[in-house]
């Protein structure tokens, strides 16, 4: 049995968002969002409310399109769970600008807090590896999670980190849900005029 | 007529590649099909086009979702048979109002020889429908070019998610006797 980690996830999230710099920002749909949000709204965040197992693919696209930027993908272990076909698809097109923070509960937190895999031992930073991500790491302790958040941003990607957090509830903070709404937000602030084009 | 019918196998993949290029696509999501080789060895020598190799549709789905939001434009290339994986993932195109350009080669409709695709083949349009995609159809290798042009403009202009179903009339018959 692997020790417990003591990780909140509200503190996890707001320490990797808190040097973001001009960083683009996905969050998985569920808790991560919220999350995200709860740590500072900002326009450069694309709040998901769906698309389940598709956040790391949409992070793939941004990164294609933004070489520039770093581009952060957080979401939850259920989210990428559903896409892990996902994790050989990036590794394998290896993009530099794109890293993945998993905020591993080992629960599907939406809906009743039944266990998820990685909470039955799924390995994902191993499957991570498997696929070929140069950097994999899963974090447990504050001290690691202090290590891992400069790697987050700044090393060579694509950089995969599993957080393990406690599986407690996070108080309810909710970003705006429009989709539309947030589509224009983000490409606004990251296009300017060219975003209504 | 066999003749006839591989030569507009070389003409129309190109064709479809121009009107890409022509439409400043730069991302190509795809899971290989046999009716796409063409096209995908195209765009995998074009520079100024970036191409993904998916395990999955949906994956291309979400890809580029993320492709539009930070300001280029991409095409997914894949089977009627993949129609099927990507359409709770197409819920982001229609609450988001994001533009996307589907080039769906058909399995399961016509001169099929594998019982086990006409299932999804038969519900290809419909499915897509009911996920909000609007969906054209060319049946003929002469209608391709302005159908997928057509498409593109639609997508991008309108900001909504088209499909072009490439009818198994198009690519031929599929041989099975090798």
């Amino acid at each position: 049995m692997k020790k417990q980690s003591a990780l909140d996830r509200r503190k996890v999230v707001a320490a990797l968002l808190a040097d973001r710099g001009d960083a683009l920002v996905v969050t998985g749909l569920g808790s991560p969002t919220y999350d995200a949000y709860a740590a500072g709204d900002h326009d450069l965040n694309f709040y998901l409310w769906g698309g389940m197992g598709g956040a790391a693919m949409v992070g793939l696209g941004l990164a294609l399109a933004q070489p520039k930027r770093r581009v952060l993908v957080i979401t939850g272990d259920g989210e990428i769970l559903m896409g892990l076909g996902s994790l050989a698809t990036i590794a394998v097109d290896a993009p530099k600008n794109l890293a993945i923070a998993v905020i591993d509960n080992g629960h599907y937190g939406e809906t009743g807090m039944q266990r998820a895999h990685t909470g039955r031992g799924v390995d994902i930073t191993g499957m991570a590896k498997a696929a070929g991500f140069k950097s994999a790491t899963t974090i447990r302790t504050q001290a690691a999670l202090k290590l891992w958040i400069s790697k987050f941003h700044r090393q060579s990607g694509p950089v995969f980190g599993d957080i393990k957090v406690t599986a407690v509830a996070a108080p309810m903070a909710l970003p705006v849900r429009d989709g539309t709404a947030i589509k224009h937000r983000f490409r606004t602030a990251l296009l300017g005029a060219k975003a209504l084009e | 007529m066999q003749t006839d019918q591989q030569t507009k196998a070389t003409v129309w993949p190109d064709q479809i590649f121009d009107v890409l290029k022509e439409a400043g696509v730069t991302q190509v999501a795809y899971v290989p099909d046999a009716g796409h080789s063409k096209l995908i060895s195209r765009c995998e020598a074009e520079k100024s086009m970036h191409t993904v190799s998916l395990t999955t549709e949906e994956e291309g789905v979400a890809m580029l979702a993320g492709s539009w939001m930070g300001g280029a434009k991409g095409v997914l290339l894949m089977q009627s048979s993949g129609v099927g994986n990507c359409i709770n993932m197409l819920s982001m195109f229609q609450e988001c109002r994001l533009p996307l350009l589907m080039l769906v080669t058909m399995r399961g409709v016509w001169g099929e020889f594998n019982p086990w695709q006409v299932p999804m083949g038969g519900s290809t349009a419909s499915a897509l429908s009911g996920a909000g995609v609007i969906v054209h159809s060319a049946e003929r290798a002469e209608d391709i070019r302005d159908t997928v042009h057509a498409s593109a403009l639609l997508a991008f202009q309108t900001y909504r998610p088209v499909a072009v179903l490439i009818q198994q009339s198009v690519i031929g018959f599929k041989n099975w006797s090798k």
